[in-house]
């Protein structure tokens, strides 16, 4: 039972979308709203990475500045310029989807964490970027953001974006089930099992690779772009090296190669700073030792360990590899 | 015009040789395990703020330095043992992870043990600065220089003429083969942790008269360090000397002659540019892969 529920082709859609839906019932004010609609957010761009990571078996740690060129074009271009949010959203996860390819093509034909240096080093650059232009980002201080407007309607309130972002949510889970049960998705298991035998049979691993890149980073991008809209304020700390890692941390805590694992990571580390804040003063340090603790005891990640116990407790045959 | 030159390359060359310290230690633990540490940039600090907190207890500074540096590596040794070994078995990807927790916990515990205040250690020698053909030189810069440099020269001597440390650079080469001739794996791996954060530790203390040191100090001296080890080939030691350095003096060539407020972005431009045209670094080999 649990076991066909956990198997994301068959349930996995149809129990995220009963999940989305039932949560409003759980949640007794705004507040308990908001902090869905940021996991949700957050759990947009962890699909995504989780491609990346899980699949494709990159790591990127400089995901936040793809989510920070989505939000700061969506600002720059709504307030500043008048454009439509949906027009300046789609040019930012262009733009976004533009630079990321032009960075990965030469890279990742390179083996190794090469990737992750990279992402390191533009995260960061990205960041300073929008410290120092304060004619253009407001500098250190961040800038006032429009609201969204789809369809001549304004977005406001917790309880609509709840609805907005989980829609949105599914949509790239959607797609990132797509892509790991097609033609792509198997030629990306087989990097991540042996890149070279995947090379000699003919698979041009780079190029997949390239691709799961680039999507992760348009879905960064608009992630990014309905953050700004929602929380109409954006500052350099949102698109930081924290940030990025705070990303990383939310996939592989949830179960890398786990597509649901990712949204259950997103989920637990927005929720978990809100937790700490009772704890205020030992809130890093508590948050460290999380990761620490998780990845020596759970290095699958969450979702992983738990469905491989709950198959072995079924008395089913533990698989060895989940997907 | 000479002068303003020799001026940012002194301050390159300073800023530089702490650069080297952090790159070295990335590079040893990248060797033994290849792991990239990310706490080793908390090394750096935990070496500053330690001493600064021993010194407001009362200790004179040369015994306040040795306790910290000390306070340090049994840190590292700590971080080995009790978060990188029981992960031995894990993935790269699982390590960087821990070594990420481990420097969000060090942060945090620094800033509950000691406090969130921006410090500085008192200089070594004076604060009279010496000149130089029209620029002028702190002597706190010759400490750091110098302390680097003998440093580097006591990593060199370990590394090529002492058995263990030709059993370190062997792991790195080949694992398998250096377990099969008896090296001993997990002594290997805690000892590259002892020495990075014994390097780590040095740089803090001696760069904290120079600039602040406060608990999220390592941060960017850390990844600056990164992007030096990468540059210099990561591994490899003269590189990771090599490309501190460089880093250090582009960073205040770039500061001094271009923009000061994108300082900090210069060593990830470099970055970058390395992955692009020579992705093995300066000094790194072009590797192949065995199947």
């Amino acid at each position: 039972m649990t076991g066909k529920l956990m198997n994301p082709r068959s349930g996995g859609l149809l129990a995220l979308a009963a999940f989305i839906v039932a949560v409003p019932f759980l949640l007794p004010n705004e507040f308990y709203f908001d902090v869905a609609v940021r996991a949700g957010i957050n759990a947009i761009v962890c699909v995504g990475l989780n491609l990346l990571i899980g699949y494709a078996g990159q790591i990127s740690l400089g995901h936040a500045g793809f989510l920070g060129l989505g939000a700061y074009t969506s600002a720059i271009l709504t307030a500043n310029y008048g454009w439509h949010p949906l027009a300046a959203m789609a040019l930012g996860a262009t733009l976004v989807g533009v630079l990321a390819f032009a960075v990965a093509r030469p890279i990742l034909r390179l083996k190794g964490h090469y990737l992750a240096m990279a992402t390191l080093g533009l995260g960061i650059i990205i960041s300073i970027v929008v410290n120092n232009e304060a004619d253009v980002t407001g500098g250190p201080d961040g800038m006032m953001v429009p609201p969204l407007v789809v369809f001549g309607f304004e977005v406001y309130g917790e309880k609509i974006w709840y609805w907005l972002v989980g829609a949105g949510l599914l949509v790239s889970v959607w797609l990132a089930l797509n892509i790991i049960f097609s033609p792509v998705g198997r030629a990306l298991r087989s990097v991540h099992g042996s890149e070279v035998a995947a090379e000699v049979s003919g698979i041009d691993t780079a190029r997949y690779k390239v691709m799961v890149f680039v999507i992760s980073a348009i879905l960064a991008s608009a992630a990014g772009s309905f953050a700004a809209h929602y929380s109409g304020f954006i500052t350099p700390s949102d698109v930081s090296f924290f940030k990025s890692i705070e990303l990383v941390t939310m996939v592989v805590l949830g179960g890398m190669a786990s597509i649901f694992g990712a949204v259950v990571g997103a989920v637990i580390l927005t929720i978990l700073p809100e937790l700490l804040t009772w704890f205020s003063e030992y809130e890093h340090m508590i948050f460290g030792l999380i990761l620490m603790l998780t990845m020596i005891f759970m290095p699958k990640g969450l979702i992983p360990t738990l469905s491989v116990k709950m198959r072995i407790q079924g008395g089913a045959r533990v698989e060895g590899k989940q997907s | 015009m000479f002068s303003e030159f020799l001026q940012f390359l002194i301050s390159g060359v300073t800023v530089g040789a702490t650069y080297a310290l952090v790159a070295l230690g990335f590079s040893i633990i990248y060797n033994s395990s290849n792991v990239i540490n990310f706490a080793q940039g908390e090394f750096v600090m935990l070496g500053g703020m330690s001493t600064v907190f021993l010194l407001s207890a009362g200790f004179p500074l040369p015994l306040a330095i040795l306790c910290a540096i000390a306070i340090t590596v049994v840190i590292g040794l700590l971080l080995e043992k009790l978060a990188i070994e029981p992960a031995r078995e894990g993935s790269v990807v699982t390590l960087i992870i821990i070594t990420i927790g481990a420097s969000i916990f060090l942060r945090g515990a620094t800033q509950i043990a000691i406090d969130k205040e921006f410090h500085s250690l008192p200089a070594f020698s004076g604060e009279e600065p010496i000149m130089i053909g029209g620029a002028s030189m702190l002597p706190q810069s010759l400490w750091i220089v110098g302390g680097a440099f003998v440093m580097v020269l006591l990593m060199w001597f370990f590394f090529d003429h002492m058995k263990l440390g030709k059993a370190m650079l062997a792991m790195s080469y080949n694992r398998l083969a250096a377990r099969l001739v008896g090296i001993n794996v997990r002594m290997v791996l805690t000892l590259s942790f002892v020495q990075a954060a014994l390097l780590g530790a040095i740089g803090g203390i001696l760069v904290a008269p120079m600039s602040v040191t406060y608990y999220e100090v390592g941060i960017m001296l850390g990844l600056k360090g990164f992007c030096a080890a990468i540059l210099g080939g990561l591994g490899r030691g003269w590189g990771a000397v090599l490309g501190g350095l460089i880093v250090g003096v582009a960073e205040a060539m770039g500061a001094g002659y271009i923009s000061s407020d994108y300082k900090d972005a210069i060593a990830f431009i470099i970055i970058l540019l390395v992955l692009f045209f020579m992705p093995s670094g300066l000094l790194g080999k072009r590797s192949t892969e065995r199947v």
